[in-house]
């Protein structure tokens, strides 16, 4: 035995320590090298070609900023810059009270039937954008039958853009906010009661700041969605211009890529702020979360109940309603001159090609997307969690994982034409087939999915691994044993996210999709262009129909998968 | 579960190669036909061509060009058949259109094919802008019929018109193009400045504005008369208005992709695409067809019509393209915003 | 750091018979530019309990976790069995491990998770069960394999964890707090049965704690740190009745605290106030020196006790009623002093609240170091 008699600095240095990796930490850190390249190729190669456009002219030539010179000395392309920015204010200034009261209602209250309000408040993910657009046409566009409540505004335009958008942002939010308000800790209110607070203050000093960095996550997924998104405003925008319209106008209209470019770019900018702003209250939150909170247990109180009650009837009623009116829309034939009911918009070939292929590929690429992602994206997320943590690598893999949110999805699609559709790519040759596609949506919810594994890997004992290599039991057993049991239900919810969404997405495929792999979304617009409004309705309230019926089959696989797997969390 | 899919994967792909494996040629068409189009013109053409397959990629205007000059590295489209000649001369700026002057070309109007040779392109009809008028508003409103397009600078149509944004649609285009080359450039900006009082809203989408009007949205919307007849099919209460003060139009046109791996066949739908059969199907839906003493069988047009289309040269309108809307966006875009 | 250990008696402490079994030389951990170990030595021989005690952020979790190869030092170099293991993955090296959270799988049954790593070459199904059975017995939860971790209580999901770290039979058996997540009752109960069932296996054992009482309880020698050093090793008894530094006469026990100067003739200090006070072996320091001085609250005399000796009037300020003692507060000028009495004897020797009282402070109980400076 030897406790330093000497002073440590006049003994020579001891030698320096190579840590060696064992044979799993290799394969993980190769696993996170193969799985960095492949988003790489993925994402990062295809939006620095398309990026590199924004720096060049027509003829291909360098041309440094020239391009962005033209951009900021056109007045109308700063004009949809600053609506792009207010209307993204405004929607999530509205959809953050509505979701905040539906999700406090949710889970600090005791109003009934809580599981019929969260399945209403899902509706609006279930469906493509174009849906609740169609909808509001009907109810108060000129010949709408509730026209008069806009007061002569005309739908066509900011108005009617912000009504959809609060729609379909509204899931998102209420969504982020149930989970902040339902995991915060119920001894702050019994401390608040005992110190004999009134509900208003209890509500201002406990629940609203315990629920703030939700509310800063909420607010930057609605701004970042409604900014991005570009489905909306081109069918009911009318004339408004804003820079999602204005990437397509340069690209789609005018040919411009090089154009196109330096609006993605500029689009890319609020985006990428507000992810390191989202980034920033992530981190705040992890270090305010503490390991013996008690979860919260509302006692019954009559008026906020009412209260709640209320608000959640009223979403829940005009997100139904809507839903309900596209319903009818694809029911009716000829909007709005002959009303009579008729199924004939179901059938899809007279109205398009594809016909009801359209749907089966939209059903064939989600259950792929989902298949594929939701193992792939899980295990990713377990190698960057628990993986070797040296080098660069794992930051890189984080920061890349994080990116395709702040992409608009027209923007990822036209880098994945230029990038995969170069003839010295060797993967040209899944282009235009499913592959592409199926790429292309796993990049683009990519983010979704990584945050929702990151959570639920976060949540186990960061142990597990130690005491399987202590016990000389592979990492790999441990992940099938424990990790993957454990967190199946997030596994399950990744896939069922990413299937409804590759069933509604249109911008991120438009460019992409093959003769033979047409698809319902982009069948919806098609016919909406074509001038076939219920047809549309109708091909929209197919896809709901379809992914409402997986979110249900989620829903009682749920029960049973806990039953089979969770059996231990039962006390 | 990754590997069950990975061989799902390998399925899939399969199967897509022995489709291209039968004996027939694939060719990878891409068009902006409107989609009821499709399968006659398919079948017709199989029938007439026989060791050929057809593969539709079809879209919007704007959508299937940008795809088309995306994929400009490494072509994708065999044939293009169903386009606006103006895509097409912005394609062969771009050296991406294959010279070759299909089996019969030269019968066609001169106006109507490439004045290249061997040709880059040869029309197929030409569809003009036009007026859909909505019956049912215009008599709930009491807004007269308009019958010429100085009659839409009418007072009393103010706020009750719409017209594609010219930037974002290849229709808004075709309409501008159509008064610059019937009224001279200067005159057609003043005409535009008139009428920039009495338009409600531009649209991002060309078929947008007869849609609206179809749905009774809006009393009219500028679009082409194509639309407007498939719409008035579907029972909406609309009249087509070809003003008599001379139409723009453009031409549908087919070309052959450079790049095509499948040159042999693309030439024989090419030279399908200029026949006599092929024009009389056509004629099913459009009014003027290229194949001179071919009769539309299209019903409602007036007699006189080949009269009202402007004479324009569209190879200059197609060079001035970027300028006119540059000029177009500093004039009425910056306005854009809500009244 | 550590310098002038002032005693002759701390110098000699009872020297390990039994040959070394870990030895740790120079280990260091940065992070960055954070230096959580400064070149640490130690040896641990076979079948010893080791408790590693020190306030948080001292570094003795990062030692252990160095010793485990989950967190590899910067530099050194760490023997185990005359293996050196330093930069080895946990995999390849020989030890269990108890958690804090225990880090019992929550998915897998008790007698899953015992016989976690009961895998491969020779394990039978028949044998893991008798030898999960075995283990089970050992922790004293024969009944409970089939249960799930959270349908036991904290003290048993330790039990199950310890099974599980033993299953291998490990040479050295680390535990990282092992009890701090527990009730006070169950705590006491358990270190006792820790400290039986290492006896009966002889596996050499780590603990860390910032637990002194749980430290002192059941090991046989205790490594104290502190900012990234070792402070002391030494016996239970050692630790406490002779600190090496300051910092350990201050952090183990109790202990009340004052600065002095090295008066004439040796041994004799003088406070600030001016009060002189006796001490024993510092013949070697200078007249003027400064130094620190350190008693423990049982080694305060008051009233007649302490009148045989050299004393001084104090004024007494609190007294306070502890059970089997009673510690009463006394004020000497500026010193204030605790003095732990017999509960009972706190009338015997007049101490009231405001009473004034004899104080002695026996020479032999001055912890006496010279401020370094």
């Amino acid at each position: 035995m030897s406790s330093g008699t000497l002073p440590a600095s006049l003994i020579p240095a001891p030698p320096v320590v190579r840590p060696r990796l064992s044979r799993a930490a290799q394969i993980m850190r190769l696993g996170q090298w193969v799985a960095l390249m492949t988003l790489a190729m993925a994402l990062l190669l295809p939006m620095g070609v398309l990026l590199s456009r924004a720096f060049s002219n027509q003829a291909g030539q360098f041309v440094w900023l020239a391009n962005f010179a033209t951009y900021v000395t056109t007045p109308a392309l700063f004009t949809a810059a600053w609506n792009s920015l207010w209307t993204s204010a405004l929607t999530t200034a509205l959809v953050i009270p509505l979701a905040f009261f539906y999700a406090f209602a949710l889970t600090r209250s005791r109003i009934p039937a809580k599981g019929f309000f969260r399945a209403a408040m899902l509706i609006p993910v279930l469906a493509p954008s174009l849906l609740p657009a169609l909808a509001l046409i009907t109810l108060f566009g000129n010949q709408g039958m509730l026209r008069g409540a806009l007061f002569g505004q005309p739908l066509y335009g900011p108005v009617g853009v912000i009504m959809a958008q609060v729609f379909s942002c509204f899931p998102h939010a209420a969504l982020i906010l149930a989970v902040a308000l339902g995991t915060s800790d119920g001894r702050l209110y019994e401390a608040a009661a005992a110190l004999k607070a009134k509900p208003l203050r209890v509500f201002m000093t406990v629940t609203l700041p315990q629920a703030r960095y939700g509310l800063v996550s909420a607010a930057i997924v609605v701004f970042t969605l409604v900014m991005t998104d570009f489905g909306i405003p081109k069918v009911i925008g009318g004339q408004f211009p804003v820079l999602a319209t204005d990437v397509y106008k340069q690209v789609v209209g005018q040919l411009d890529f090089n154009m196109g470019a330096v609006v993605g770019i500029v689009l890319l900018l609020p985006a990428v702020a507000a992810f390191l702003i989202d980034r920033w209250a992530q981190r705040q939150r992890e270090a305010t979360m503490s390991g013996r909170a008690v979860s919260y247990q509302p006692k019954p109180n009559a008026a906020r109940d009412g209260l709640c009650l209320l608000h959640c009837l009223v979403v829940a009623g005009v997100l139904l309603g809507l839903t309900g009116v596209a319903i009818w829309g694809s029911l009716i034939t000829f909007w709005p001159y002959n009303l009579t009911l008729t199924t004939a918009n179901y059938a899809f070939e007279n109205f398009d090609p594809a016909g009801w292929g359209a749907v089966w590929n939209s059903v064939k690429l989600a259950t792929l997307v989902a298949v594929i992602g939701a193992p792939a994206i899980f295990t990713i997320a377990w190698l960057l969690e628990r993986g070797p943590q040296g080098g660069p690598i794992p930051g890189m893999l984080r920061l890349t994982a994080q990116l395709p949110l702040a992409i608009p999805g027209l923007v990822l699609g036209l880098a994945y034409i230029l990038f995969f559709n170069h003839p010295a790519n060797p993967l040209g040759y899944f282009y235009g087939g499913l592959v592409i596609l199926v790429a292309n949506c796993l990049v683009h919810f990519y983010t979704v999915g990584h945050l929702t594994a990151m959570t639920a890997i976060r949540q186990l004992d960061p142990e597990f691994e130690s005491v399987g290599a202590s016990l000389r039991v592979p990492v790999f057993v441990t992940f099938g044993r424990v990790t993957v049991p454990i967190c199946l239900p997030a596994i399950l919810d990744i896939a069922v996210y990413l299937f409804v969404n590759a069933m509604t997405t249109v911008s991120a495929v438009i460019f992409l999709y093959g003769p033979d792999t047409k698809l319902a979304a982009i069948a919806v617009v098609h016919m909406d262009e074509a001038g076939q409004g219920s047809a549309a309705a109708a091909m929209a309230c197919t896809i709901l129909a379809i992914t409402a019926a997986v979110k249900l089959f989620h829903v009682a696989m749920g029960g049973v998968v806990n039953r089979a797997t969770q059996a231990w969390r039962q006390r | 579960m990754l590997k069950r899919a990975l061989l799902a994967l390998a399925a899939l792909t399969a199967t897509s190669a022995m489709a291209e494996a039968q004996t027939r040629t694939r060719l990878m068409v891409y068009t902006a036909l409107e989609t009821e189009q499709l399968a006659p013109l398919k079948a017709a053409a199989e029938a007439a061509v026989p060791t050929i397959e057809i593969a539709w990629v079809r879209d919007s205007t704007g959508v299937i060009t940008a795809r088309a000059i995306a994929e400009r590295a490494n072509p994708r489209a065999d044939v293009i058949w169903g386009l606006s000649a103006f895509s097409l001369l912005q394609m062969e700026a771009q050296e991406m259109l294959e010279p070759y002057t299909p089996r019969g070309a030269e019968a066609l109007r001169p106006a109507m094919r490439s004045d290249r040779s061997p040709m880059t392109w040869t029309g197929m009809d030409a569809f003009v802008s036009a007026i859909c008028f909505n019956t049912a508003v215009a008599a709930q409103r009491n807004l007269p019929r308009p019958s010429t397009w100085a009659d839409l600078l009418n007072p009393a149509y103010r706020g009750q018109i719409v017209m594609p944004n010219p930037n974002s649609s290849g229709t808004g285009f075709l309409t501008i193009a159509g008064w610059v080359g019937a009224q001279g450039e200067a005159r057609a900006w003043q005409y535009m400045t008139g009428l920039h009082e009495n338009i409600q809203v531009y649209t991002h989408s060309g078929s947008a504005p007869c849609n609206n009007a179809a749905r009774g949205e809006y009393a009219m919307g500028l679009s082409f008369d194509m639309r407007a007849v498939t719409l008035r099919n579907q029972g909406a209460p609309l009249e087509i208005i070809v003003p008599t003060d001379g139409v723009g139009y453009d031409l549908e046109a087919t070309a052959i992709v450079r790049g095509t791996r499948n040159l042999e066949a693309a030439q024989r739908l090419a030279d399908f695409a200029v026949s006599r059969p092929a024009m009389q199907l056509y004629g099913r839906w459009y009014a003027l067809l290229a194949l001179p003493g071919v009769e539309s069988t299209v019903r409602g047009y007036p007699a006189e019509f080949e009269q009202r289309l402007v004479s324009q040269d569209i190879r200059a309108m197609a060079n001035e393209r970027e300028r006119i809307l540059r000029e177009w966006a500093s004039r009425f875009d910056g306005k854009s915003a809500p009244r | 750091m550590a310098s002038g250990v002032v005693r002759a008696e701390a110098e000699a402490p009872t020297a390990p018979t039994a040959p070394p079994y870990l030895v740790i030389q120079q280990v260091a951990k940065s992070f960055g530019t954070f230096a959580a170990l400064h070149r640490v030595s130690l040896t641990i021989t076979q079948g010893e309990f080791v408790a590693f005690l020190g306030p948080s952020g001292c570094g003795k979790t990062t030692l252990l976790r160095a010793i485990a190869g989950l967190d590899p030092p910067t530099t050194g170099s760490i023997t185990q069995g005359g293996r050196d293991i330093t930069g080895l993955p946990p995999e390849m090296r020989d030890f269990g491990i108890v958690f804090q959270s225990y880090a019992l799988f929550p998915n897998l049954s008790v007698a899953q998770n015992v016989g976690y790593g009961l895998r491969g070459g020779g394990w039978t199904r028949a044998r893991v069960a008798e030898r999960v059975a075995e283990l089970l017995t050992t922790v004293g939860l024969p009944e409970q394999a089939q249960k799930y971790p959270a349908q036991l209580s904290g003290g048993q999901q330790q039990r199950v964890a310890l099974a599980r770290a033993l299953a291998n039979e490990p040479g050295l058996l680390l535990l990282d707090e092992p009890l701090s997540a527990l009730d006070a009752i169950v705590r006491i109960n358990l270190r006792q049965e820790l400290r039986s069932l290492q006896r009966r296996l002889g596996v050499t054992t780590i603990m860390v704690t910032h637990d002194q009482e749980e430290a002192m309880s059941v090991s046989d020698r205790i490594v104290v740190m502190s900012q990234g050093r070792i402070e002391q090793v030494g016996t239970p008894e050692d630790i406490y009745r002779r600190p090496a530094t300051p910092f350990v006469a201050g952090f183990v026990g109790r202990s009340a605290h004052f600065d002095a100067k090295i008066d004439t003739p040796a041994n004799m200090l003088i406070t600030p106030d001016g009060l002189r006070l006796e001490a024993r072996g510092l013949a070697h320091l200078l007249y003027g020196a400064r130094v620190e001085v350190f008693i423990r609250p049982e080694d305060v005399r008051i009233g007649p006790e302490a009148l045989v000796m050299r004393h001084h009037q104090g004024v007494v300020t609190h007294v306070e009623f502890m059970g089997a003692l009673s510690r009463v507060s006394v004020e000497l000028g500026r010193l204030r002093l605790d003095a732990d009495v017999p509960a009972g004897m706190v009338t015997a020797l007049g101490a009231f609240v405001g009473s004034a009282i004899p104080v002695a402070l026996p020479p032999e109980a001055l912890m006496v170091f010279p401020t370094d400076v």
